[in-house]
């Protein structure tokens, strides 16, 4: 085959064709054999970095604002030792400038290795999601001992369910912009096998989302447990939905109190839940969970990605460190009218949604209460902050209905930057 | 020296081909009727001079498993060569297609208007408007789904340049989609003019969408009846198109200024994707060959209700669409009628064809509205 083609000669000096390229690009038809595309190696000569630098003047995302023509220059040809550029994870962040009040981290990693290749592009991203936390000096404390939590219960007249989540990636195998696959079936092969071995209260079933009757579909629906293929352009722009079904699916334990979900936008989201406000139990059986989980992959000689800089590797950035969302179901309907409530929240380190998760909107007086943050703070202190301040919250709501005045509290110190 | 591979695909080498092969056991598209393990194995190792390989041309096949009634393609092309390093999936693609259109075939390409017979009397009372579209690629650039920002832009640059240099009937003006003002962007909505961001999955699970807005644009004359589209689903798109019924105007206008276009951009060593084979070489290999769908919006509410239409259609070698184009339904007894082919017939044939058979469809609907029939007139297979 490679006989057929032409080789692009380029007799004269790279510099000459550099600059002939910024004068117009009437004068690289001089240069290029007329019938063949560029290969890629010439390629990068005759587009310098300056060609290729994308316009993010209309951007609001941290890529967009992390991203200068020097980094870009430095970075755009390397590549990770699975073969990921910088184009590919920055895509998102380019087809979606962002929202003027919402900003969006606009990149993704398609590997491990990302994370360090790219340094010069995610640890300014990381430090501006992350409250200043850097990647570079510091470390990042991972404590899954459910045992240390206090006063995890909560006043189920108020809270109407409970939720841990977080994700978790298979050491080895490339995340879900990047994946071939072969890779992503294998992520799969990896995670159900081990699923398989988990018993008691954790034994469960995998529903293939290829494969599943339209009676378990149905099933998975009513429970709230069926994931669909990414709408979002976020996902789409990022490669996530490639192949789609291909390799997805649900587990979920016998309970449906600890589920997980395979190659959505991680290699594994994993979930543990019920009704009512026992907390700590909740975050009891997601430590023991994914401790088992860890252990039976170990058995076959796979791990998490881990780092002590960075903690549990994810795909978007937003989600390293713990990966970790603790939340409730509770309803305010005092607070929640108080003007003081965004406020009081802030300085909780808290953020509200509405009950059909992110980007929707509250109905009613029942908000999703979550911890904003995912790194430089363990499990264990993230999980207690989510449990003192939904305490503090319900407090508020109690003196609220009594006539009383609340306060609203100091703002938590997250970390010494 | 070897090509320069795509290093991300000798990564997936590793993986044996089943462990690679995509299910396809839902799909009903080209790609998915011809792909087989074999070809895919065959085929998973190369890639173009570019770096594009065959998990890069079928991705939108598998992400699309298609209609169960509708055959869409499956495949794209992302540069000129892809056609050819990856002909043991794409020439079966393209013969399915095109109506078993051989390896071995020639393609005759005939841009002389003059040769069109006829074409400009084609009753106005019925037909309200005519229109000839094509695709062009560039050669030295990769196409739509693989094409950098930097390529992307220099297209736009080079055809900026070369559109600026139209006179006469084709003297016109570049919008370029990210800075036209309100005002202009309202002007082209209402002229039926502005292409928008593909939402599309068949495009957008392709890459065609990547980096929008920047680098994609549209020219046209001042008077309004050529059209050109820079970098959206091809890196140009050209129509001509009138109100009435004067396809052979439309198609004069046509050929004279796609020659106009071609002979700039020779002149700076970046003609048009040519081959003698494949004709002019498009992103979809849907679009190859011609790349030209020539049509009419028609009334015909008579005719379309007849139980004939459809056979009617498919002799004459035509195809019906909704006034809002593919994928659209008619609306009040008005359907977008235009040529079926696109590869083994040449431009001069296709319009021909649209030519006589929508005179022949408007008497047919005339024989109708006087309550006569049709069965004499009945064509043989063209």
């Amino acid at each position: 085959m490679s006989g057929s083609f032409r080789r692009l000669i380029s007799g004269r000096n790279t510099a000459v064709l550099l600059a002939s390229l910024g004068a117009g690009t009437m004068a690289t038809g001089a240069f290029l054999n007329e019938n063949s595309s560029l290969a890629a190696e010439t390629k990068r000569k005759l587009y310098p970095p300056s060609s290729d630098f994308p316009d993010l003047r209309k951007h609001n995302n941290c890529m967009a604002a992390a991203l200068t023509p020097a980094v870009y220059a430095k970075l755009r040809d390397k590549l990770t030792p699975n073969n990921w550029t910088l184009d590919q994870c920055i895509q998102t962040g380019v087809d979606n400038p962002g929202h003027p009040f919402i900003k969006t981290v606009g990149c993704v990693a398609g590997d491990e290795e990302s994370y360090e290749v790219f340094a010069e592009l995610f640890d300014p991203v990381i430090k501006d999601r992350h409250n200043g936390y850097d990647p570079r000096t510091m470390t990042h404390p991972t404590d899954l001992d459910a045992s240390k939590i206090k006063h995890g219960m909560f006043d189920e007249n108020y809270v109407l369910s409970s939720r841990v989540r977080t994700g978790r990636s298979i050491r080895g195998l490339s995340l879900p912009p990047a994946c071939s696959r072969a890779e992503r079936r294998e992520v799969e092969r990896v995670v159900v096998t081990a699923l398989a071995g988990l018993k008691g209260d954790l034994a469960g079933h995998y529903y293939s989302l290829g494969d599943m009757t339209d009676k378990e579909q149905q099933q998975l629906i009513d429970d709230h447990f069926l994931f669909d293929k990414p709408v979002s352009p976020l996902l789409t722009c990022a490669f996530m939905a490639r192949d789609w079904p291909d390799a997805r699916g649900i587990w979920h334990n016998n309970d449906k109190t600890f589920l997980i979900w395979i190659n959505e936008e991680d290699h594994t989201r994993v979930i543990s839940m019920e009704k009512g406000g026992n907390m700590k139990r909740v975050f009891e059986r997601f430590c023991n969970g994914l401790k088992q989980v860890e252990h039976l992959i170990q058995e076959r000689g796979w791990e998490f990605m881990w780092n002590e800089r960075l903690g549990y590797i994810l795909t978007c950035p937003s989600n390293l460190g713990t990966g970790l969302r603790a939340g409730v179901h509770v309803r305010l309907p005092k607070l929640s009218k108080d003007p003081r409530f965004s406020k009081i929240l802030d300085n909780l380190r808290l953020q509200k949604r509405g009950t059909g998760g992110v980007d929707t909107a509250a109905t009613g007086d029942t908000f999703d209460i979550s911890n904003l943050d995912r790194l430089g703070k363990s499990e264990v202190e993230l999980v207690q902050l989510v449990i003192n301040g939904v305490n503090y919250l319900i407090e508020c709501e109690k003196k609220l209905e009594k006539g009383q005045d609340i306060t609203v509290p100091a703002p938590l110190v997250m970390f010494k930057k | 020296m070897a090509a320069m591979k795509n290093c991300h695909n000798d990564y997936k080498m590793k993986f044996s081909v089943d462990e690679e092969f995509p299910d396809l056991s839902k799909h009903n598209n080209h790609m998915a009727k011809i792909l087989t393990k074999d070809i895919y194995n065959k085929l998973r190792g190369k890639s173009t001079p570019s770096g594009f390989t065959v998990d890069d041309v079928i991705q939108t096949g598998v992400d699309n498993p298609g209609h169960p009634f509708i055959m869409t393609v499956g495949c794209v092309a992302g540069d000129e060569e892809s056609y050819e390093v990856f002909k043991e999936l794409l020439d079966p693609v393209i013969s399915d297609r095109h109506g078993g259109y051989k390896p071995t075939d020639k393609h005759k390409t005939d841009l002389n208007f003059e040769n069109l017979k006829g074409g400009d009397d084609l009753d106005p009372n019925y037909v309200l408007s005519s229109r000839v579209r094509t695709g062009r690629s560039i050669k030295g650039f990769t196409l739509p789904p693989h094409n950098s920002r930097g390529e992307r832009r220099a297209i736009e640059k080079l055809s900026i340049e070369a559109l600026a240099s139209l006179d006469g009937e084709f003297k016109g003006k570049y919008y370029p989609l990210n800075g036209m003002t309100d005002a202009e962007q309202e002007q082209l909505i209402a002229d039926h003019f502005l292409f928008d961001k593909p939402v599309s999955p068949l495009l957008t699970c392709a890459g065609m969408a990547r980096d929008w807005p920047d680098g994609r644009g549209i020219w046209h004359n001042d008077n309004k009846t050529f059209l050109v589209w820079v970098n959206e689903e091809d890196h140009l798109r050209v129509i001509s198109m009138q109100k009435g019924g004067n396809m052979k105007e439309v198609f004069r206008r046509f050929c004279v200024g796609l020659q106009k276009i071609e002979e700039i951009f020779k002149k700076h060593n970046h003609g048009f994707m040519w081959n003698e084979h494949l004709g002019y070489i498009l992103t979809c290999p849907s679009n190859l060959g011609t790349g030209l769908r020539g049509g009419v919006h028609v009334k015909l509410p008579k005719l379309s209700t007849h139980a004939k239409f459809e056979e009617i259609l498919t002799r004459l070698r035509l195809q019906k669409r909704g006034t809002g184009g593919v994928d659209t339904a008619s609306v009040g007894g008005v359907f977008d009628i235009s040529n079926a082919d696109r590869l083994g017939s040449s431009e001069v044939d296709q319009v021909q064809l649209v030519v006589d058979g929508v005179k022949l469809m408007v008497e047919m609907e005339k024989k109708l509205e006087k309550g006569e029939s049709i069965d004499g007139m009945i064509p043989a297979q063209k």
